[in-house]
């Protein structure tokens, strides 16, 4: 929710590539709907295990602000999207698979392997 | 039930226009006109049937929209601002877009809800879902939403408008879509025929509802799609009794008062019978009588339509004046045949006059197979008689057609009127008969069709022993006739100046064959009195020969010296 908070997270990190970055994640989800709880376990699980301590979840129910699903291009739901750092990334589904959530967010495996 | 879309034409096919609060399929390939479709369907459900809607566009960006509506005149920014239209348009970023198990398309659902909800809609075109198959990869989701989503519409009492994409092989849409809007099928299609693109419109299905099955042309003006034909509501053409004058008194009265108001009258007649003449005093006559006038001129310029029926002394130019009469000169080739037919429409609809001329149908064979042209025609006549419009149509039969209209058409005609042309002793003159007139008792009569600088006149031909004679021919055998009462002394006058003349010539060459025998008779006197003298003269010398020879042979010589 507070994007301002977003942008500082980039500056504090030297490294140019993704590793030291912070992440600013948004999901929309539909009410509480299996698939939207499902997102959300499975959406903490990876962040933890993968950016622990440099990332932030908002997740947005569009049945509360049926204009932000025009606004923000929703149109499947859940979707998970990547708004720091850029490129914007769009992810869909329940976030199950995670090998797709990593390609997706643009994480590899492998370079995170030492968590 | 159903929801009239406002499109020219397609209301009609379809009886009333699409299924109300239910879904209806258009297809067709790229460029085929859905998108369009659909907007119209918005438009006029919001301008002219109070029924507001929402665009939910895969395709295309709102502004894209906007402006391509722009150009058909339709402003959709307005219409928007109004309340009346939410245009949504859906862009899924395929490279930046990965899916990770399962989803469904409930974004969407509630972007949709909302902006019915907040305008209040009653109609909804998705064009095209079937981008969402290629986008979100997963089929089967997106069937599975699909076929949620046509419930939600139904369940809301929507009526809706999904289009879809052809398949390559000639499938109705590529995904199967068809399966999910099962109660309208339209397809549209666009072809090349008889070597002019044409675009074709079929409703493949329309669950509970008749509607017409044919393939049906349509045009794309700039103020929207025209489907035709362009019938106007109900097929009962009203039919008046009144009778209008054709501005020719014996034509009226051939054809026992003139012709029927709202009827279809065709002159038909090989080039230079007169055909355009005819038609310009039926013509002048309307706006005589204070009517409006369409002219419809395939042939000829405005300008010499106006010179050629002022030389025969039919003023049309102050009509124009008057604004009563309007012309509209068209190339046949400058339009197809459907726009044409389109382009007609709605001059008529503009100008809503009393008569329409077309001249000359013929023009039209330029363009199209006879077939398609006379089913043009057929809807043009169909349009004109629903407006109760009397239609004047020319039309050029070659020579030798005779009485078979060139374009098969007369059927369709009530009042079938034959211009021909007669050739007898070096001139041609024209003939005009009445082949039918529904509804009247008409006469059987061929009378001469002539135009003088008074306007056209019909007179009666002379029937005599050698048939029907016209013209010249008519005048010498109407002469001959009053010369026989008057005897024949202008004849006798003449062969007597004749034989005066006659005589005097031969005088003349009495005295110059005279003359000749004198002056031959002279010659010869004068050619004997030469030959007298040389005769003297031969008998002198043979005596001195003689007189040498008998003498000495030795002295021939001698003569010499008496020689003269």
């Amino acid at each position: 929710m507070n994007t301002g908070g977003v942008s500082s997270g980039q500056p504090a990190g030297p490294a140019d590539d993704v590793d030291g970055v912070y992440f600013d994640l948004r999901l929309y989800v539909a009410g509480q709907s299996p698939k939207s709880i499902l997102a959300i376990e499975n959406l903490r699980r990876v962040c933890d295990g993968y950016l622990a301590g440099r990332y932030r979840i908002e997740v947005i129910d569009l049945l509360e602000t049926p204009e932000l699903a025009r606004g923000e291009g929703i149109i499947a739901v859940p979707t998970l999207v990547r708004r720091v750092p850029l490129p914007v990334r769009t992810i869909i589904g329940d976030l199950s698979d995670t090998d797709r959530v990593l390609v997706g967010l643009q994480l590899s495996p492998d370079g995170l392997g030492s968590l | 039930m159903k929801a009239p879309t406002g499109i020219g034409g397609f209301d009609e096919i379809t009886r009333g226009g699409l299924p109300c609060g239910r879904a209806t399929l258009v297809t067709g390939g790229a460029g085929s006109g859905k998108t369009l479709f659909g907007l119209e369907f918005l438009v006029w459900g919001a301008r002219k049937f109070g029924e507001p809607g929402v665009l939910l566009s895969f395709e295309e960006s709102a502004a894209e929209l906007a402006t391509n509506a722009s150009s058909l005149g339709f402003d959709l920014p307005q219409l928007e601002r109004e309340g009346l239209l939410a245009v949504d348009a859906v862009r899924i970023d395929q490279d930046a877009l990965v899916a990770a198990g399962g989803f469904d398309l409930e974004g969407l659902f509630i972007r949709l809800g909302s902006a019915v909800d907040t305008i209040g809609a009653k109609r909804v075109v998705l064009d095209t879902v079937e981008v969402l198959f290629t986008a979100l990869g997963s089929e089967s989701t997106v069937r599975a939403e699909l076929s949620r989503l046509l419930r939600w519409l139904k369940d809301r009492g929507l009526t809706a408008i999904i289009t879809g994409e052809r398949g390559r092989s000639g499938e109705l849409t590529r995904y199967g879509i068809e399966e999910y809007a099962s109660d309208c099928v339209v397809v549209l299609d666009d072809r090349i025929q008889d070597e002019l693109a044409t675009r074709l419109l079929r409703v493949a299905k329309y669950r509970g509802s008749p509607h017409g099955t044919n393939e049906y042309p349509f045009v794309i003006t700039d103020r929207g799609m025209v489907v035709l034909p362009l019938t106007a509501t109900g097929s009962a053409h009203p039919a008046p009794d009144e009778r209008i004058s054709t501005g020719i008194d014996r034509l009226d009265h051939m054809l026992g008062g003139g012709v029927y108001r709202g009827s279809t009258v065709l002159v038909s007649g090989g080039s230079g019978t007169g055909k355009t003449s005819l038609a310009g005093h039926l013509a002048n006559a309307s706006c005589e009588r204070g009517e409006r006038v369409l002219f419809v001129s395939f042939e000829e310029s405005a300008e010499q339509l106006l010179r050629n029926m002022r030389s025969i002394g039919v003023d049309l130019h102050r009509w124009v004046e008057a604004g009563l009469l309007r012309l509209w000169a068209v190339r046949p080739a400058a339009y197809g045949l459907v726009e044409q037919l389109v382009q007609l429409h709605r001059r008529l609809d503009e100008f809503m006059p009393s008569m329409a001329v077309l001249d000359a149908m013929a023009g039209l064979n330029h363009l199209g197979t006879s077939t398609s042209v006379s089913s043009t025609i057929a809807s043009q006549i169909d349009m004109m008689k629903g407006r109760g419009v009397t239609a004047v149509l020319t039309s050029l039969t070659h020579y030798g057609q005779g009485e078979s209209s060139a374009l098969a058409v007369s059927s369709l005609m009530d009042t079938w009127l034959l211009l021909r042309n007669t050739e007898l002793d070096g001139e041609r003159n024209r003939l005009l008969s009445v082949i039918k007139s529904r509804g009247s008792a008409h006469s059987n009569q061929i009378r001469e069709f002539v135009l003088t600088d008074q306007g056209a006149e019909l007179l009666d031909v002379y029937i005599g022993p050698r048939g029907v004679l016209t013209g010249s021919a008519r005048m010498a055998q109407l002469a001959d006739e009053r010369a026989a009462a008057a005897g024949r002394g202008a004849q006798f006058q003449r062969r007597r100046q004749a034989l005066a003349r006659r005589t005097a010539q031969v005088e003349q060459q009495i005295t110059v064959l005279r003359d000749d025998l004198a002056t031959e008779r002279d010659e010869l006197d004068q050619l004997i009195e030469q030959d007298v003298a040389a005769g003297e003269g031969r008998d002198a010398d043979r005596e001195m020969m003689a007189a040498h020879r008998w003498a000495d042979p030795g002295t021939t010589k001698d003569p010499e010296p008496d020689q003269p």
